[in-house]
């Protein structure tokens, strides 16, 4: 029996590094567990809630239901704000509420190609001329605010917590999101989309759950009656079409209640993702909207296209979209001359020389300085607003185009059927 | 680092395959006991020693294991003979240690053939072999130590696999054997003696418990006063080890307190013979542990104690020595019991530490170096949430003993060994004095500050370097454990002073300590913790222009100063946007890069050193620097490209190219969790495929360490690439697979199972593809006995990882998963209660079940295949009734069972509305956890109520 070795760490750290590496990658994973099981709770008691409310549980609590999670709010995911900052935000005000709904709305892309399996993974539906707008209850009142954040109406409503009215719109902390366009004609809010109903987020659902349920409970609450006193505007549901032949040729084609601004292409998975998002589309032409071709501040269709950019600090002129696409770079001599500082939305006009792209990349761009953008603007052109704009003036995506490809689909279909039942 | 050789050498042995597997057991057994007291570290150098070391073997013995060792590892010469030759045992022994290679090879062959065909006459002629005092002491010995390998293995299931083998023999070869090894004991032949007393312990730990051989303990005892001191001596070692093998609870009283009687009369002074009074010194040793009876009995323990205390006075250093060892044991196991011997043990002590032998001296110093851990350990407890409800009170027996023992300790700090830093291996007793100073510090706090410091102040500006270096080491010691207020305003005072002699000093000695105690100060009172900071505008350039200076000092000083800047960074932590580093940030990486890339880097483990500060500024790091950081991606990307280009290296080489590979991983790795996130990602993440192709290329060198770096390097690239990490899994996935099938390096396979994880989360459903082979690998993994029992709760919530990434598409698993479920949760309901250590475990086990069954149920909501888990629901919800009986749980577990709760009612609803109400957790436990403190258990418990509630109210 050897005497036992009693020796300690002697000017030594207790945990090394390399521990250190494997508890903090440790924690950080029980962390992203614990999120993503937080983020699937979430989603269930939204809908736990929209039917327990409707079946008036006496059991469930209000308060309960709309505690807000502490844990999601540090989790600090780019697209998906969490009920909690939503119920924040809701009771912001000024230019911070500005500053916070400017970055809420998911914006479409342009089509610039058709995308595949039109008619299997996609809705259709037209779109109502207005403004786009966030529209906000909560409180008992009721707030829409544009793309760039700006307030456009103040006013009660039936939606939940929409007016300073007991009733059906249930309890006061209560509050519902929609995405909506106003269409100035006939003073409606057509809903396109549903974000948040009764405390409940509808971020992390498929655009087909959101679309149901939008279907399914906007009318329930009086919101698409017509105007009263505790209801200033009348809200009504866009309809939708799964994107097939028929669909698309009554969307394009049907009659409706609103003057028609181009076509809505959702995709049926995706989640409501705030910002540009390549899975909801925007397709124009002359015969579904009279707003193919942007216009100027007169009206007018220029002679050249315009396009609006954001300055960067190192001179870049660069797009909306995240990560931003680089057009071209401006040298810091005609910066300074032009007064231009960076964050700066800077209008251009596309030359003679034109745009040439490769790879969603700007190989070469002919631009013309016109001026700096006027304030109202919250945001530069994305690329493929651009790019749409461009072919629109060159070779633009048609009709025939959307058509032929839901054909070409239907066709393959069927062969693999063929194949299958030999 | 010599272990870890030896280790690396056992691994590459085993791997070649080309060894009797008893041969590989007792080459690495050797070096765990050993008659001749070689330390087991000694033997360690020779097995990894250079020419003309094998002169150090001091027992003959050892010799032969060595070269057998080496032998078997040649390329097999010649094929085995496929008969068993019938030639005696012994020659067979003999000639396994024969130096003629060819000789040895054909002896290995046979003894293993003999064994193979049968085993018991094998064991039976290895006894009879060991009992035979004709039989050459060679051979005798190593029967013994072949028999010994027989019975025990250090692998685990190797061990189950033994203890099995061993009682499935007929009682009547086992009572031969057994009669065999107790008459060894009386053998004239010491080491003979010593390996059957080895032996014996072996049988007993399988036997005892098993209630086999009840009459052992009677025999060894029965005429143990009448026997010749040669023999009585064996028999205490016997003791001993018996004492060491067994549980207490397998052993009766009644032969507990003959044991204990037959050692502690061995002890005591009247016995004339030093051997056995020394062997029953360290028997005592081994069988304090089942000495918790007599310890309660006041008579019985005085008499203990009297008898150690004695033996610590023995004119015999070895005596001596085994006595200090059996004090420090018993200040860990029965503190709680000491208060009336504490006096005369400070005495003893005391005298030992100034006069002594240092092994003894060593001893003493490490009897209050175990004090203040315990004291430490029960303070924290009172500390801690459950105050005044720890259930060993602190007798405070180091603050009373304060005014002497702190001067005693500074003593020891003046006797250090020149060079002492520079041997990784030192340890002398101005070492153990001053990591007892340290220990100290903790235990009383403030108390000890106006005992330190006079010795500090007379001697920091001796011209003896001795004297300086005792003072600055005195100084470091005390900064954990008084309250920052207690040594700030010193601590201000004295870094001007330190700053100027980590510069000026002539004695590398007095650096060296000097910037451990700057690291020191940085640790324990910089941060945003600390009111007052001693780190201000004024002073942070110098501090700074000081530890880069430092980096080029000496290897071990400049080890000493990255560690510094380590800690200086770790204080600005969450210091805000704008860190008082940024300034330096440049200068500081550039100067730890220069020091990574020093010749002389790999002494005193700078490299290391080096990038964990790296590490740890980058870590702590503001986005006003992330741009520099982004810049050192290629940098360390093009270092790690570099390590992997060296081709024909030697072991040694290659060796140090891993270590390497595995701290630019681990660098890689900490600057992906800086940038993976908004705003740096986007540039960031241009690296990805790079770097992907790196570690993949590490993955290809087979170092462990490396590897897990690599691993763990890829799961946070997985996170910040989300879903297009996709692109990566075909090449990738193989490595995945080799992972988890690393039971030997269990730390690879955790580190995988946790990445899997990560890349679930990443790819979502896109992981499809690979579940089967993963699924397969994990299910492989949980029913392995050779994988290492902490690897398994995680595997556990991998798999609800991966049930919520595919959610239905689980579908598949569910019928081997389950039922793997099930067991382990009945397991893990009858496992708790052992010990902290066990019920520990069993919260890790049940967490990751819980784990699993939340994922599993989240993944299947609003499917409809959810009607599959409605069979599995009636167990879950017992399952939670037992955790919640047990009352044993921890706050984790507490808050995931809650939530599977929620989940069960969530997806299953309706269908198990009745079961749910029928249970307790659906009541007790989910009251219990609303009015928790705990708002995470909260949350989680009422979002349970909420689906209850809509659950039974359909």
């Amino acid at each position: 029996m050897a005497p036992h070795d009693l020796r300690r760490p002697f000017k030594r750290r207790p945990i090394s590094d390399q521990q250190r590496r494997r508890e903090l990658s440790l924690l950080r994973q029980s962390q992203h567990r614990s999120d993503a099981q937080q983020r699937a709770r979430n989603l269930a008691s939204s809908v736990i809630s929209l039917q327990s409310s409707s079946s008036s549980s006496p059991d469930v609590d209000p308060e309960v239901l709309s505690e807000p999670c502490p844990t999601s709010t540090t989790t600090g995911h780019e697209s998906e704000p969490s009920s909690f900052s939503i119920r924040q935000a809701s009771s912001l005000r000024g230019p911070e509420a500005r500053k916070w709904f400017a970055s809420q709305l998911m914006l479409p892309e342009w089509m610039i190609d058709v995308p595949e399996n039109l008619s299997r993974d996609w809705y259709v539906l037209a779109r109502p001329a207005g403004k786009r707008c966030f529209v906000v209850s909560a409180d008992g009142t009721t707030v829409s605010r544009l793309r760039n954040g700006s307030v456009l109406h103040l006013f009660p409503s039936a939606l939940p917590g929409g007016a300073r009215k007991k009733g059906v719109s249930g309890p006061a902390q209560s509050y519902s999101i929609l995405d909506c366009i106003f269409h100035e004609a006939d003073q409606t809010y057509y809903v396109i989309d549903m974000v948040c109903w009764r405390g409940y987020s509808l971020y992390e659902c498929t655009a087909e759950f959101r679309f149901f349920w939008l279907q399914s409970k906007l009318d329930e609450t009086g919101a698409c009656d017509p105007p009263s006193f505790y209801h200033k505007f009348r809200f009504s549901v866009v309809p939708f079409y799964n994107c097939d032949q028929s669909g698309l040729h009554s969307a394009y084609t049907g009659s409706s209640p609103y003057v028609k601004d181009g076509l809505f292409f959702y995709n049926k998975h995706a989640h409501y993702h705030t910002g540009n998002t390549p899975l909801v589309l925007i397709w124009k032409d002359e015969r579904c909207s009279q707003y193919v071709i942007d216009t100027d501040n007169n009206g007018q269709v220029p002679n050249q296209q315009h396009i609006v950019l954001e300055l960067q600090d190192d001179g870049k002129i660069v797009t909306s979209d995240d990560p931003p696409v680089i057009v071209n770079c401006l040298n810091a001599d005609f910066i300074k001359q032009s007064g231009l500082s960076p964050g700066s939305l800077v209008r251009f006009a596309i030359g003679d020389g034109g745009l040439n792209c490769v790879d969603g990349k700007f190989e070469k761009a002919d631009l013309q300085y016109i001026s700096v953008s006027n304030r109202a603007r919250a945001f530069a052109d994305s690329y493929s607003k651009i790019m749409f704009q461009y072919m629109a003036r060159h070779s633009p995506v048609k009709i025939e185009d959307l058509a032929s490809m839901i054909s070409h689909e239907n066709q393959q279909d069927k062969s693999s059927e063929v194949e299958m039942s030999n | 680092m010599k272990a870890r050789l030896l280790y690396t050498r056992y691994a590459v042995v085993c791997k070649r395959g080309a060894l009797s597997e008893f041969l590989v057991q007792q080459k690495a057994d050797t070096s765990i006991k050993d008659k001749e007291e070689n330390s087991p570290l000694q033997l360690c150098e020779c097995k990894v020693g250079g020419p003309g070391c094998e002169t150090r073997f001091q027992s003959p013995i050892a010799a032969a294991v060595e070269i057998l060792g080496k032998a078997s590892s040649l390329p097999s010469i010649k094929p085995a003979s496929t008969k068993l030759v019938a030639m005696e045992v012994t020659q067979l022994l003999l000639n396994a240690q024969s130096i003629d290679g060819t000789v040895r090879k054909h002896a290995e062959e046979n003894l293993k053939l003999f064994q193979s065909q049968n085993l018991a006459g094998f064991l039976l002629s290895l006894a009879g072999e060991l009992a035979n005092d004709e039989k050459p002491v060679d051979s005798r010995k190593l029967a013994g130590l072949v028999l010994k390998n027989a019975l025990d293995a250090k692998e685990q299931h190797r061990k189950y696999e033994l203890v099995q083998r061993w009682l499935s023999l007929d009682m009547a070869t086992k009572t031969q054997i057994r009669a065999f090894l107790l008459k060894t004991l009386s053998s004239p032949v010491p080491d003979v003696r010593s390996t059957a007393s080895q032996v014996i312990a072996k049988v007993a730990g399988i036997e005892l418990p098993q209630n086999q051989w009840p009459e052992l303990v009677g025999s060894l005892l029965s005429n143990i006063h009448q026997l010749p001191a040669h023999v009585k001596q064996a028999t205490l070692e016997t003791l001993g080890y018996l004492c060491e093998e067994v549980s207490p609870d397998v052993v009766e009283q009644e032969h507990v307190n003959k044991i204990l009687t037959a050692v502690v009369q061995g002890m005591n002074a009247a016995e004339g013979n030093n051997d056995v009074r020394l062997a029953a010194t360290r028997a005592l040793y081994m069988a304090l542990g089942f000495a918790q009876a007599n310890f309660n009995n006041d008579m019985e323990r005085d008499y203990i104690m009297r008898v150690v205390c004695e033996a610590t006075l023995s004119p015999e250093v070895k005596i001596r020595q085994a006595a200090f060892e059996c004090l420090v044991s018993i200040a860990s196991t029965y503190y709680e019991k000491l208060a009336h011997y504490m006096q005369d043990i400070f005495n003893i002590t005391a005298k030992a530490v100034r006069e002594d032998d240092e092994s003894v001296a060593l001893q003493a110093i490490e009897f209050w170096s175990s004090i203040c851990d315990e004291e430490i350990d029960i303070l924290e407890e009172y500390g801690g949430e459950f105050t005044g409800d720890s259930d060993v009170p602190c007798f405070y027996f180091t603050k009373q003993a304060l005014p002497a023992l702190v001067p005693l300790l500074l003593e020891t700090l003046l006797k250090q060994e020149e060079d002492q830093d520079l041997d990784e291996g030192a340890w002398n007793i101005a070492m153990a004095g001053g990591t007892c100073l340290g220990l100290v510090a903790r235990a009383v706090g403030d108390d000890i500050v106006p005992h330190v410091m006079p010795f500090i102040e007379e001697k920091i500006s001796k011209p003896d370097w001795r004297e300086r270096e005792a003072a600055t080491y005195a100084f470091g010691s005390i900064l954990e454990g008084p309250s920052p207020d207690k040594l700030m305003t010193i601590v201000n005072a004295a870094l001007t002073f330190m700053l100027n002699a980590l510069t000026k000093d002539p004695s590398n000695h007095v650096k060296d300590t000097t910037a451990w105690t700057l690291g020191r100060i940085f640790e324990f009172l910089h941060g945003s913790t600390i009111e007052t900071p001693i780190i201000t505008q004024a002073n942070c350039q110098q501090i700074v222009t000081v530890l880069i200076q430092s980096m080029k000092d000496a290897p071990n000083v400049a080890e000493k100063a990255c560690g510094a800047l380590y800690f200086l960074a770790q204080g600005y932590e969450d210091i805000g946007p704008n860190s008082p580093l940024t300034p330096f940030f440049q200068e500081i990486i550039q100067s730890l890069l220069a020091v990574a890339h020093r010749e002389d880097a790999t002494e005193s483990r700078l490299r290391t050193a080096a990038y964990e500060a790296l590490n740890e500024v980058v870590r702590c790091s503001t986005d006003e620097t992330s741009t520099m950081v982004l810049q050192l991606v290629p940098v360390i990307m093009l270092e790690l490209h570099n390590t992997l280009e060296g081709d024909k290296l030697s072991s040694d080489e290659r060796e140090k190219q891993n270590e390497l590979q595995g701290l630019l991983c681990g660098c890689l790795q900490v600057i992906i969790q800086k940038l993976g996130s908004e705003p740096t990602k986007y540039v960031f993440m241009q690296h990805a495929d790079q770097m992907m192709g790196l570690f993949l290329r590490v993955f290809g060198c087979r170092s462990a360490t490396a590897h897990e770096e690599a691993m763990l390097a890829i799961g946070a690239l997985a996170y910040a690439a989300g879903p297009d990490f996709a692109k990566y899994m075909p090449e990738f996935y193989k490595y995945l697979e080799m992972g988890l099938q690393n039971f030997e390096e269990y730390q690879v396979c955790a580190v995988t199972v946790g990445v899997i994880g990560d890349i679930c989360r990443a790819l979502e459903d896109k992981i499809l593809p690979y579940c089967d082979g993963i699924m397969t690998q994990l299910l492989k993994d949980l029913s392995s006995n050779q994988l290492h029992r902490s690897v398994k709760p995680p595997i556990f919530s991998c798999f609800g990882d991966i049930a919520l990434a595919i959610g239905e598409n689980f579908e598949k698993y569910i019928n081997y998963s389950m039922p793997m479920l099930q067991s382990a949760a009945e397991l893990s309901a009858h496992a708790s209660g052992a010990d902290d250590e066990m019920t520990e475990y069993t919260n890790s086990l049940r967490n990751g079940i819980l784990e699993a069954y939340s994922g599993i149920f989240q993944g299947f909501k609003n499917s409809p295949k959810t009607q599959l888990l409605i069979p599995y629901a009636p167990h879950i919800l017992q399952f939670l009734d037992s955790i919640y009986m047990e009352k044993d749980m921890d706050e984790v577990v507490m808050k995931t069972a809650i939530g599977v709760l929620g989940d069960l009612a969530d997806t299953l609803g309706s269908h198990v509305g009745g079961l749910i109400q029928q249970s307790v957790s659906s009541k007790e436990f989910l009251n219990e956890c609303l009015s928790s403190d705990d708002h995470t258990i909260k949350e989680a418990a009422e979002w349970a109520k909420h689906a209850i509630t809509r659950a039974i109210s359909v």
